[in-house]
């Protein structure tokens, strides 16, 4: 057969497997092709020499043309199958539920950084507190009338003549352990859950403080203010936080200072920050002589400042809560609107807001 | 407390604004919380004369007025009050004018087809008072046309200071006027009195016993009063703070109260029988108060007692009985000086807090025990008529003097840059507590020291850096050098106080966590990102749902409600109320976790405990129906949590049966050795479930935070990478077990057989067939240096189906 017609049988195979027989008819081992290359050897050197290019071209020839077309047919059956294969991509994939972090815990994790920073550490004591801690080693003795200003959770004695427990009213106690239990200086902050027995809009029975301590040689007012100020502008995340503090009173503290943010109206909400107002946000003073001595040290020797903010209220400032209350109520859609996500760990290099 | 703008200018001369004087206030320690001035609100109305006053043609009970208020306009009024009358004069509100008592806007109107442009007032409408049965009625010498708040002297602004508890000066009117002059936002005007003689004898008589709760009892008689209504001027004093007006007697004692914090007390003495004792409370004392409850006085209370018993309690509260009325003649004042300590314990004690206590336990200035038993004395006289006896005091004070006499303090001037962070020169600091009058002693001049031994004292802790400071007596909270620290800071102003860094410590900021702190962190966020809600429940539950984890340790004496009574042993009952909340709110799938503590005998205990209800998976394209939760479920997030808690999971065992609030075949703990239990799971006991109305289907775990184990701390490099340089193999082994063999016990046993051969053991199928249970586990075979002959995997499986057998088990054929 003519090499051109062997081409044309060859491109016009319908299949792969009209083409694997051509293939084998032509190259196989009783091919044509295969006898031509076989009928060389026969040949007298003079004949092989004019045959043998001749032979093996149209060999190659063959080969490419079965290969290309082996290519072109193979691609024309992916197409076919591919034509076949679909997937409605707009199906919806299985869900994975998404876990939130509470904001009084994001908040805690963003007040531990920061105040890391600073190089204070955090520490803890218990909720169910004697009233030495909780009042007396704060320089409140029995009948003080700052023990009427906080409405107190007394506990049941649980044998008689013991002298009731309290539910810590403030993280305050803390202090106190800490003091006994480090030598100075000290640089704390405890957080933690603390309770009153009022409950309306704006208070619940049980909340959160934070407390915060330093016992040193020689603090004063001024290392307080350039402590609150540098918090607040790393907690805020704004460098207008200004503040102001006032002379006020509390049994444990002398000086006594409340402390004021300033605050500006962003599209009638209070936003931190700019001096439009000024709202209460934390009580704070060097830490009363008294105190100092109830836990051992010498007031002559150490003294420091302590502070206590509510962290409930600081989450409400930042991030927008209004509603207290539902801090407790574990509503699955406020939890989803208001917390946050496994990997918003607040770091310095970060940032400490999500 | 409240005081209004013309009080304060009976004990300063001022001419600062009140805003400036609130500012002042709220900077040295005396927070304002609010001004208001009554006349802003009443500015629109007018004195007005009622020029005529006609029947409504269509209305019996109205009239139809004309008006003049002054701006020579004649005004239709119609008015509905029955004394509206020709020529009266009355207070005017034109159209525009917002009606403060009815929260309405007057407009011109049609009343029964009259038309009517304003009204003439009443006392409520204008929330001057109660009284709504007609309209104002203003004397005849009412100026027509003036504005009406000028006229009754209404601009007068109202502060309203939160006063902390430190300063019982501030609870009188006179206390803001000193710390204002010390501020130099006026001049003190001291109160003048005149000692009176009086005539005869106070009776009845007094006694006070020792150790009663009363230092003194200074009293007068008035004889021949006439008790009424007292001044306007009075009457509108406190009203303005928020008093009623009662009577002459009685207004005159809260004047007192408020002026001066001086607290009073008058006796009607035809109610007295015979003397007055003033002593400790007994077994069967009992009277009714001015407040209308009965109250009955223990050992701890004083008692104002006469021979029919109790009638008060000393500084806090008198009796209905021996009160003033309109019939009063002759009234006995009381002046007295109570025991703070005992006041604020009565106080406490009985639920009672009246104007006169809350003084009384803070401390009263005891040098005004004789200036307001005369000028009280003197007003009443004023108002009431009568005479005065002599004055009479009983009881004493103790041999050292009164109260605050002799506060005397050392104080350092360097102090105050010490504490405060403040700096200001030594005479400036001087000149601040001359202004408050604190008065520097000189420990060498004898004459200006009460206190001789005080002054020895002094004398030989004198240097030329100290101060012998004396708080005047109206200040006892001054306590010690750091107070008048406080004291020159705040009249200098916080606001110099500048602001200084604390000291950093070389290099960057060390990691101050604690490994509780970072377990309870690494749980919290892995929880999160295994999908789970953190959720903040109340420390407190009912009575009830303690009950169902063995009671509580823990009762609250005083609960806020019976639902937050008692500190809970468990956080499962917050945690299925609000989960039960959620599904009233349609939630369908519900993972919740808290970490918080749980009160027990001994201690407070961190738990994490976490509630999986409702849909595990919601209905899908993919696999149909919805899924449920099962206690693998609750099982698969123990494991993960502790895993990133960094406990031992591997050791962990499982032990059926978690007790109390758990279901006993279904739940589970899990433990380090039989002691050590880390974390319970499982599905929640029916009779919990039902009597907490917990939702179906609910799988829950707790993790015991605390009973996690310390690692053992080994650096942070990790040990050198082996990886084995062979494949493993593996073989699977299907064994038929009785029904009551754990799995995991199965598991163990295999991989014992053969420790150094077998790296891991996975059950990869269960199922029930009539001889018991089929398990087929998959056993990873790890060669060390040369690859397993057949040989050796042969004799590994023997060892496995030997272990296995063990147990009970045997191979499947």
């Amino acid at each position: 057969m003519a090499r051109h017609d062997l081409i044309d049988q060859i491109i016009q195979a319908p299949d792969l497997q009209a083409l694997e027989g051509l293939r084998v008819k032509l190259l196989g081992k009783s091919g044509e092709i295969t006898a031509k290359l076989k009928s060389l050897g026969s040949m007298d050197p003079e004949a092989r020499a004019a045959e043998a290019p001749k032979v093996h071209a149209l060999r190659e020839q063959i080969t490419d043309a079965i290969a290309a077309r082996k290519a072109a047919l193979e691609d024309a059956e992916l197409d076919r199958k591919l034509a076949t294969e679909r997937l409605d991509l707009s199906l919806p994939a299985p869900e994975m539920p998404q876990g939130t972090i509470h904001p009084v815990s994001q908040v805690m994790d963003e007040l531990a950084e920061i105040f890391a920073d600073l190089g204070f550490s955090v520490a803890e004591g218990p909720e169910i507190e004697s009233q030495w801690y909780n009042f007396t080693a704060l320089n409140m003795p029995e009948n003080h009338p700052a023990r009427a200003m906080q409405d107190t959770f007394y506990l049941e004695p649980r044998e008689p003549g013991e002298e009731p427990f309290v539910l810590r009213t403030h993280t305050s106690p803390v202090q106190i352990r800490t003091m006994e239990n480090l030598p100075p200086p000290i640089r704390i902050i405890a957080p933690g859950r603390v309770y009153r027995s009022d409950s309306d809009a704006t208070h619940t029975p049980m909340f959160h403080q934070i407390e915060g301590l330093v016992i040193d040689r020689a603090i004063t007012l001024g290392h307080l203010k350039w402590t609150l100020e540098t918090f607040l502008k790393a907690f805020f995340e704004r460098d207008d936080v200004a503040i102001r503090m006032r002379p006020s009173y509390f049994p444990f503290t002398e000086p006594s200072a409340e402390v004021d943010v300033g605050y500006s109206i962003v599209n009638g909400r209070r936003i931190v920050g700019g001096q439009e107002g000024w709202m209460e946000v934390l009580g704070s003073g060097m830490v009363h002589p008294r105190v100092i001595s109830n836990c051992g040290l010498d007031p002559d020797e150490w003294q420091g400042f302590a502070f206590g903010t509510g962290v409930d209220r600081l989450a409400m400032l930042k991030y927008g809560m209004d509603d207290l209350r539902a801090f407790f109520d574990g509503d699955i859609r406020w939890l989803e609107h208001y917390g946050f996500g496994a990997l918003d760990v607040p770091t310095l290099s970060g940032g400490v807001g999500a | 407390m409240k005081f209004t703008l013309s009080w304060l200018k009976d004990w300063l001369d001022t001419d600062a604004d009140p805003a400036t004087i609130a500012d002042t206030l709220t900077n040295i320690g005396l927070e304002v919380e609010g001004i208001d001035n009554p006349a802003e609100a009443l500015a629109p109305f007018k004195v007005a004369r009622v020029l005529t006053a006609e029947k409504h043609p269509q209305a019996d009970k109205l009239q139809v007025l004309t008006v003049d208020d002054g701006s020579g306009e004649t005004i239709q009024v119609v008015c509905a009050a029955p004394n509206a009358r020709a020529g009266m004069l009355g207070v005017f509100g034109p159209p525009g004018t917002y009606i403060p008592g009815t929260d309405m806007t007057l407009k011109i109107a049609a009343i029964r087809g009259v038309e009517s442009r304003g009204m003439m007032c009443s006392a409520r409408e204008l929330q001057l008072g109660e009284d709504h049965t007609g309209i104002i009625e203003l004397p005849g010498d009412a100026p027509v046309g003036m504005a009406y708040a000028d006229y009754a002297c209404l601009d007068d602004p109202v502060f309203e200071v939160n006063v902390t508890p430190n300063r019982p000066d501030c609870f009188g009117v006179d206390g803001f006027a000193r710390d204002l002059a010390a501020v130099d936002i006026g001049h003190f005007k001291p109160k003048s009195y005149q000692a009176v003689e009086g005539v005869g004898e106070p009776e009845p008589k007094v006694i006070v016993e020792p150790d009663s709760g009363c230092y003194v009892f200074w009293r007068r008689l008035i004889r021949g009063v006439r008790n009424g209504p007292s001044p306007d001027w009075l009457q509108q004093r406190l009203k303005a703070v928020g008093l009623r007006p009662i009577s002459a007697l009685v207004d005159i004692t809260n004047f007192f109260s408020i002026d001066q914090s001086r607290p009073l007390h008058v006796y009607d003495v035809k109610k007295l029988s015979g003397d007055i004792i003033v002593r400790r409370g007994r077994k069967g004392d009992k009277f009714l108060a001015l407040n209308g409850k009965e109250y009955e006085p223990g050992p701890d209370d004083c008692v104002i007692s006469d021979e029919s018993g109790a009638i008060g309690l000393g500084g806090v509260i008198g009796g209905e009985s021996t009160g003033v009325d309109d019939e009063t003649i002759d009234v006995l004042l009381e002046c007295a000086w109570f025991d703070p300590k005992a006041i604020a314990g009565t106080a406490r004690r009985h639920a009672v807090q009246t104007d006169a206590s809350s003084r009384f336990e803070r401390g009263i200035d005891p040098a005004k025990l004789s200036s307001a038993i005369e000028s009280a004395a003197q007003m009443i006289v004023d108002f009431c008529g009568g005479e005065m006896s002599e004055p009479r005091i009983s009881g004493e004070f103790s041999p050292d003097g009164y109260p605050n006499r002799d506060n005397v303090y050392r104080y350092r001037p360097n102090r105050l840059g010490a504490l405060a962070g403040v700096e200001l020169p030594a005479d400036e600091q001087a000149a601040i507590l001359s202004r408050l009058e604190f008065f520097r002693l000189d420990p060498k001049d004898k004459e200006s020291w009460l206190n001789e031994d005080q002054r020895q004292d002094a004398l030989t802790q004198a240097d030329c850096d100290s101060w012998f400071v004396r708080a005047p007596t109206w200040r006892p909270d001054i306590d010690g050098e750091a107070d008048i620290v406080e004291e020159i800071a705040r009249i200098n102003g916080y606001d110099k106080i500048v602001a200084t860094p604390l000291d950093r410590a070389p290099g960057v900021a060390r990691s101050t966590a604690t490994r509780s702190q970072l377990i309870e962190r690494q749980m919290r966020r892995t929880a999160a990102a295994r999908g789970l809600n953190e959720a903040i429940t109340w420390s407190f539950i009912s009575e009830k749902e303690a009950a169902a984890f063995g009671g509580s340790e823990w009762q609250l004496a005083n609960p806020i409600s019976e639902e937050m009574k008692v500190m809970r042993p468990s956080l499962l009952p917050g945690l299925i109320a609000a989960a039960q909340r959620n599904l009233n709110r349609g939630a369908t799938a519900i993972r919740l976790f808290e970490i918080g503590r749980r009160y027990l005998g001994d201690t407070e205990h961190s738990t994490l405990t976490l509630l999986l209800t409702g849909d595990k998976q919601p209905r899908h394209w993919q696999w149909g129906g919805a899924q449920d939760y099962s206690a693998f479920d609750a099982k698969a997030e123990v494991l993960a949590l502790l895993e990133a808690a960094g406990a031992p999971v591997a050791s962990l065992q499982v032990f059926p049966d978690a007790g109390h609030p758990w279901h006993p075949g279904r739940s589970a703990t899990l433990r380090l050795g039989p002691n050590t239990v880390v974390a319970a799971f499982g599905e929640l006991h029916p009779k919990l479930v039902a009597e907490h109305d917990a939702p179906g289907g609910t799988v829950a775990a707790e993790i015991y935070i605390d009973a996690i184990p310390e690692p053992r701390a080994t650096g942070r490099a990790r040990p050198a990478y082996t990886p084995p340089a062979l494949q493993p193999v593996t073989r699977d082994f299907a064994f038929i077990v009785p029904p009551d063999v754990p799995a995991e016990n199965l598991a163990r046993a295999i991989r014992g057989s053969d420790k150094a051969a077998i790296a891991k053991v996975r059950l990869f199928d269960r199922f029930e067939i009539p001889e018991g249970l089929s398990l087929a586990f998959e056993v990873l075979l790890q060669p060390k240096d040369k690859s397993f002959t057949d040989e050796q995997i042969g004799q590994i499986s023997k060892h496995v189906v030997a272990a296995a057998e063990k147990l009970g088990a045997r191979l499947r054929s």
